[in-house]
C-alpha cells in the first residue's frame, strides 16, 4: 500500500510546473526590476493581483473547514467598495475611518451569514445565497445604480502605493495571512474549526462551542471580503456595484479546494490556499503575457480546475493513472 | 401517505404566496389581472423556467449545477454562428441541444465516476461554456433566420415549450423509476446504493437532463432576443437555484417538487413585472426583494423541518 500524497503537494507541483513553463517559454517572466524604490515584474504582478482572492480565500478556508461555504463574498466586495467610495466622495472621510467602516460593514455581513448558519441552522449554501442575491441590490441601492469614481489619494493608495518596495495589496494580504494563521494555529480556534467540520455533534459533546466557532469563521470571511473589496475598488478608483468582485466567491472557493482543503470539511491548510490563489493568478498572468487572446482565459481556467480536481481524486489516480502505469 | 402530503406543504405555501402576490398586484394595477399578462409572464421567464427544471432535478439528486447561465450564453452564440454559416434553423437547434446534453453528460460522468464535488465540476463547466462562447464571438450576433423570427414572435411557443418540458419532468420525477432513484440518491446515497439502485447512472443522467433543459432554455432565449450574446444568462444559475428553493426544494437533496420550481420562477417573474409596472422603483429592488423572499421561505422550510424532526 502506497500512502497517497497530501493534496497540497499536488497543488504545489502544479504551480511549479506552471512556473517551469514560464521559465522555458516566457522570456523575462522571472526578472524583477527596481524602479523608484519599488519592485516591478511579472512575479510581483502575480502577487499583487492574487491579493483580493487570497484575502477572501483565507476566511473561506475556515468556513469550508467547518463544512460550510460562503457564496456572498462577491456581494460583500461590492458593498464594501460602494461604502468606501461613497465615504470619500460624499464625506471626504480620512482613510482610517473609511477602512474602519468598510471592515465593520464586512464584519456585520459576515456575522449575519454566521447567525443564519449557526443559530438558525440553515444550510450554508442557502443562507449565504440570500446575501449573494440581495447584496448586489444593496450595493446598487447605495450607489444609486451609478459607477462611483473617486480621486481621493488615500483610498487610491490602498492598491496603488507600496511598502518596502512591495505593492500595498501584497503587504495587506501577507498581514491577513499572518493574522488568520496565528488565529488558527496559535489559539484553539483552528482545532475547534477542524473538530466542527469533522463531526459537529461529537465536537459539541466534547464541549466545543460549535455555534461560536461557525460564527467566527463566517465573520473572518466577511472581514477578508471587505478588505478585498477596498483593494478591488482602489485598483480602478471606482466602485462598480454590478461588476466589482463578480464571481470572486467562486475563485476563492477554487483557491481553497485547489490548495487541498476538501469541501467536505475538517482539516484545512492555509498554505495550500495561498498556493491555490497563486496558481489561479499565475495562470491568468501567463495567459496575458503569452499574448493568448483574452477570450481563452476562461477556457484555460476550466481545464485547470478539472485537472486539479482529477489529480486530487484518489478514484481518478487509482483507476486511470494506475492502469496507464501498469500497461 | 401523511408524510407525502407534508413534504408537499412548502409547494402549497409557495402557491399561496404566488396567489397573494398576483392578487395584491391586481388590486393595485388595473390591467394586471389578465390572460395576456400571465402569458407574458410565462413567455418572459420561459428560459429561466426551463433551466430551473433541470437544476431542480440536479438538486433533488443532492448535487448542484452552476453551468446553466453560461449554457444560455453559449447556446445563443453557437446557434447564431451556425445560422450565419448557412446551417438551417432547425439543424442549429438540434445541434445546440445535442451538444448541451453532451456537456451535461460529461459533467455528470466526472461527478459520478471520479467522485468529484459537483460544485467544482459544474463551475469548470460554467467557465468552459462561457469561455467557448467568448472564443466563438466576443460581440453580440444578430439572428435573421426565418424560423427563429417566426418562433420568436409567437406568443405561444415559449410558454408551450416550458409547460411541455415541465409535464415531461413531472412524469419522469414522479411516475418513473428514474425519478424515484433521483429522490433516493438525494435522500441518502448510501442507502440508495445498498438498495441496489443505479446511483452512478442516475447521477450521470441528472446532469445530462440539466444540460438538455438549459440548452433548450438557451434556444428559447435566442428566440426571445433574436440574437446570440456570450454574456447573456449572467448569474442566471442563481435565479434558477433561488426559484427551486422558493419552490420548496431542499438544497440537501431528496425533497422537492417540479411544480414548486415553476411557481418559484413565476414569483420571481411577478416581482419583476410589479417593479416595472410601478415605474418609480429601480431595478435593484428586484434583487433585494428576491433575497428577502428567499429568507422568508428558508424560515418557512425551517418550521416544517422542525415539525418533522419530532416524528422521524
Amino acid at each position: 500500500m502506497r500512502r497517497s500524497l497530501h493534496p497540497t503537494v499536488w497543488a504545489f507541483l502544479a504551480w511549479l510546473l506552471l512556473l517551469a513553463v514560464n521559465l522555458a517559454f516566457t522570456p523575462g517572466f522571472f526578472s524583477v526590476e527596481v524602479r523608484d524604490g519599488r519592485f516591478y515584474g511579472s512575479l510581483i504582478d502575480v502577487l499583487n493581483h492574487s491579493s483580493p482572492v487570497l484575502l477572501a480565500a483565507l476566511g473561506m478556508t475556515l468556513v469550508i473547514a467547518t463544512k460550510g461555504v460562503d457564496l456572498s463574498v462577491g456581494s460583500v466586495v461590492a458593498i464594501s467598495g460602494a461604502v468606501a467610495a461613497l465615504m470619500v466622495t460624499k464625506g471626504q472621510a480620512p482613510l482610517p475611518t473609511v477602512v474602519a467602516v468598510s471592515v465593520g460593514v464586512g464584519l456585520a455581513l459576515g456575522l449575519w451569514n454566521g447567525l443564519l448558519v449557526s443559530v438558525f441552522g440553515i444550510q450554508p449554501m442557502v443562507a449565504t445565497l440570500v446575501l449573494m442575491v440581495s447584496g448586489r441590490g444593496i450595493a446598487q441601492l447605495l450607489t444609486d445604480g451609478q459607477i462611483i469614481t473617486f480621486q481621493d489619494p488615500g483610498l487610491a493608495s490602498v492598491a496603488g502605493g507600496s511598502l518596502l518596495g512591495l505593492p500595498n495589496p501584497v503587504v495587506v494580504a501577507a498581514c491577513g495571512l499572518a493574522v488568520v494563521a496565528a488565529l488558527a494555529r496559535w489559539t484553539a480556534f483552528g482545532t475547534m474549526v477542524e473538530a466542527v467540520g469533522d463531526n459537529e455533534r461529537a465536537a459539541h459533546l466534547a464541549g466545543v462551542p460549535t455555534r461560536w466557532v461557525k460564527l467566527g469563521a463566517y465573520a473572518v470571511c466577511g472581514v477578508g471580503s471587505a478588505i478585498a473589496g477596498l483593494i478591488v475598488c482602489s485598483y480602478t478608483k471606482a466602485a462598480d456595484a454590478n461588476n466589482a468582485g463578480l464571481y470572486l466567491e467562486l475563485d476563492a472557493i477554487l483557491a481553497v479546494v485547489a490548495g487541498g482543503t476538501a469541501m467536505t470539511g475538517g482539516r484545512f491548510t492555509l498554505v495550500g490556499t495561498v498556493v491555490g490563489a497563486l496558481i489561479l493568478q499565475t495562470l491568468t498572468t501567463t495567459i496575458l503575457t503569452k499574448g493568448v487572446p483574452v477570450q481563452w482565459t476562461l477556457v484555460v481556467k476550466a481545464v485547470a480546475v478539472l485537472a486539479v480536481c482529477l489529480l486530487q481524486s484518489d478514484q481518478f489516480r487509482r483507476t486511470v493513472l494506475a492502469r496507464r502505469l501498469a500497461a | 401517505m401523511k408524510a407525502f402530503r407534508r413534504s408537499n406543504l412548502p409547494v402549497w405555501a409557495t402557491l399561496a404566496v404566488f396567489v397573494l402576490a398576483v392578487t395584491a398586484a391586481s388590486l393595485r394595477y388595473e390591467h394586471f389581472f389578465s390572460f395576456d399578462v400571465f402569458l407574458n409572464l410565462l413567455r418572459d421567464n420561459a428560459f429561466l423556467g426551463l433551466a430551473a427544471i433541470g437544476v431542480t432535478f440536479v438538486i433533488l439528486s443532492g448535487g448542484i449545477d452552476l453551468s446553466v447561465g453560461a449554457m444560455i450564453g453559449f447556446v445563443g452564440v453557437f446557434c447564431a454562428t451556425l445560422m450565419n454559416a448557412g446551417v438551417p434553423g432547425w439543424a442549429a437547434i438540434a445541434l445546440a441541444v445535442a451538444l448541451g446534453t453532451l456537456v451535461g453528460l460529461g459533467m455528470g460522468s466526472l461527478v459520478a465516476f471520479f467522485d468529484l464535488p459537483p460544485f467544482l465540476v459544474t463551475l469548470a463547466g460554467m467557465f468552459l461554456l462561457r469561455g467557448m462562447a467568448l472564443v466563438i464571438s466576443m460581440e453580440a450576433l444578430r439572428i435573421d433566420d426565418p424560423l427563429f423570427q417566426a418562433l420568436g414572435h409567437s406568443k405561444w411557443v415559449a410558454p408551450g415549450l416550458l409547460l411541455a418540458v415541465l409535464l415531461l419532468g413531472v412524469y419522469l420525477a414522479n411516475f418513473r423509476p428514474f425519478g424515484r432513484a433521483v429522490y433516493a440518491v438525494g435522500g441518502n446515497e448510501q442507502s440508495a446504493l445498498l438498495m441496489g439502485l443505479p446511483v452512478r447512472r442516475t447521477k450521470v443522467l441528472v446532469y445530462a437532463l440539466s444540460g438538455f433543459c438549459s440548452s433548450l432554455g438557451g434556444v428559447v432565449f435566442a428566440f426571445y432576443t433574436l440574437s446570440g450574446n456570450a454574456n447573456s444568462g449572467m448569474t442566471l444559475e442563481l435565479d434558477a437555484i433561488a426559484a427551486a428553493v422558493i419552490g420548496g426544494t431542499l438544497l440537501t437533496g431528496g425533497v422537492g417538487h417540479l411544480f414548486g420550481t415553476l411557481l418559484g420562477v413565476l414569483i420571481l417573474g411577478t416581482i419583476q413585472t410589479v417593479i416595472s409596472f410601478e415605474g418609480t422603483l429601480s431595478s435593484w429592488w428586484t434583487r433585494i426583494a428576491v433575497g428577502l423572499l428567499l429568507l422568508a421561505f428558508i424560515g418557512l422550510q425551517k418550521l416544517f423541518q422542525a415539525g418533522r424532526s419530532e416524528t422521524p
